[in-house]
């Protein structure tokens, strides 16, 4: 794909994040849209193409009254919204369509109007791991953290600041879920819920939502916010079931989609001015950061201890705070998009001064999926 | 009130053997003729090569302990907590979910790389679990 050539010209979450027991899940989509809708100056009508996870294209297009001409329902977990940013930003430039509305919301915590997660016992994930006591993502996305561990000579110290770091960026955001100041002891005294990984290193439960909106970069000029542009981008999956990854010592998944997208930007590590990646456990900063080669994995664990990523260190890294702290309705990559165009258009609660690049790296299922997207505020 | 139950597996055609094998108390891998990849979960194909000509075999049911957690909260039916949920590395190559039986379920106990063997769990007539445990000797 072609360098700056689409960019988001709105992007906004839901009115409210958190508990929001007077919403369902559609109209939680429908408030993030309309939201988007008014950031960017436009009218419903001027929405001709649509992307959406979990809840389907069209279930969102009718709720919200939108007739597009192209659609994507890419679905597989929380970077969906990174894959949906790609595959629009492809559709676009091939003239398929000129203005494309991605939406995510999640009745994570109120579970109004969400539709059921199950796993079937005759599909593969229902036969060889369902029987072994897997129970949600706490119990299966921290399977390969000792592993991972044991190779790159990681420590529990190390893996417990990812927490206390985002801890500090969540403090300079209002709209942060937890804000309070905690320290590694806090983190490893936590309550116990899937050795080695204790509560205040598995994400938050929250509702709440967002949308962006795409649209040419020759037609971006002419909306009231500061455009931002899509400077790269790269996808991919892996399996659906976290025992069969080829690895634990990495995410083959992250390893294809993050260089891919750093090759398509033109650019090198140290061009990068902001770092989102998602964090559902605190692990996967310390994946990221590997995998799309910012450092070797063995350096991971100290260069986060150390406070690189921290308010005033060198790589910021989840300046909102991330799922561990700022929220997580369970397909969090929507947020970590809303907080890099935050931050290109230089009105996020913690900005990073003068930040022209924005890396924006997403998993999906239990590394089953991933997505990257490089954003730039100069074109 | 009668236990909730812990998920069962429920075969379909491409997995009927393997799940026939552990009821026979065999694990079984299967190979491709052509390239010789030894691979899981059962498929009748080759996910290496493509080629539909493979064999089910019996493997040796060794293999070592690749990483783990112990799960405290959410437990799943079933189960009571603390209880480790394992992956596997077979001897064979390949790698499988797996519970560690008659082993204390802490950290100390469950060392990464320790050798384990295949143990069969009936769950009932149809359904037998592959699960491992500490080798002997
Ligand atoms: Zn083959």
């Amino acid at each position: 794909m072609r360098r700056n050539q689409v960019a988001v010209v709105g992007a906004a979450e839901t009115t409210e994040l958190g508990i929001i027991p007077n919403m369902s899940q559609i109209q939680l989509h429908a408030d993030a849209a309309l939201n988007a809708i008014a950031d960017a100056g436009l009218k419903l009508s001027d929405i001709d193409g649509i992307a959406t996870a979990v809840e389907t294209p069209q279930q969102i297009a009718h709720y919200l009254g939108i007739k597009p001409t192209w659609v994507d329902g890419t679905s597989v977990g929380g970077c969906s919204f990174m894959l949906h940013v790609r595959h629009a930003a492809a559709a676009i430039e091939a003239g398929l369509c000129k203005t494309v509305l991605i939406t995510h919301a999640e009745s994570g915590k109120s579970m109004i109007g969400k539709l059921p997660r199950s796993t079937p016992p005759d599909s593969l994930n229902g036969q060889f791991e369902s029987p072994f006591g897997v129970f949600g993502p706490p119990s299966m996305f921290p399977i390969p953290v000792l592993r991972y561990m044991k190779t790159h000579g990681i420590t529990h110290e190390q893996i417990a600041m990812v927490a206390v770091v985002q801890r500090e960026w969540a403090a300079k955001n209002p709209r942060a879920t937890m804000k309070a100041p905690i320290t590694v002891e806090d983190v490893l005294n936590s309550k116990m819920i899937a050795y080695p990984f204790r509560i205040l290193q598995c994400c938050l439960v929250t509702d709440g939502g967002g949308a962006l909106i795409l649209t040419s970069a020759d037609r971006a000029k002419d909306f009231p916010n500061k455009p931002v542009y899509i400077l790269g981008t790269g996808e991919s999956v892996e399996t659906p079931m976290v025992s069969q990854m080829e690895t634990f010592n990495s995410s083959r998944a992250f390893k294809t989609a993050g260089p891919l997208a750093f090759k398509e930007a033109g650019i090198s590590h140290g061009d990068v001015d902001h770092l989102m990646i998602y964090d559902a456990f605190a692990h996967l900063p310390l994946f990221g950061l590997g995998d799309l080669g910012f450092m070797p994995h063995e350096e991971t664990g100290k260069f986060i201890a150390d406070g690189n990523t921290r308010p005033g260190g060198k790589l910021p890294l989840n300046t909102n705070g991330g799922g561990l702290s700022y929220m997580h309705s369970g397909m969090y990559g929507m947020y970590a998009l809303q907080e890099s165009v935050r931050q290109m258009r230089g009105i996020a609660p913690a900005q990073v001064k003068d930040a022209k690049i924005s890396v924006c790296h997403g998993v999906g299922g239990m590394f089953a999926a991933s997505g990257t997207i490089i954003f730039t505020n100069e074109k | 009130m009668a236990e909730p139950a812990r998920a069962k597996p429920k075969p379909t055609p491409e997995t009927q053997h393997f799940w026939d094998g552990t009821a026979a108390g065999e694990l079984r891998l299967q190979r491709c003729d052509a390239c010789a990849h030894v691979y899981f979960p059962p498929r009748p194909f080759c996910p290496s090569c493509a080629s539909r000509k493979v064999s089910v075999f019996k493997a040796s049911g060794k293999a070592k302990l690749y990483s783990y957690v112990i799960n405290h909260r959410p437990a799943a039916p079933g189960f009571t907590p603390p209880y480790a949920i394992a992956v596997v590395e077979l001897d064979e190559g390949p790698r499988m979910m797996s519970n560690i039986l008659d082993c204390p379920q802490t950290p100390e106990a469950l060392v990464l790389d320790m050798k384990l063997e295949v143990a069969f769990e009936k769950l009932d007539d149809k359904i037998t679990l592959p699960q491992f445990r500490p080798a002997k000797g």
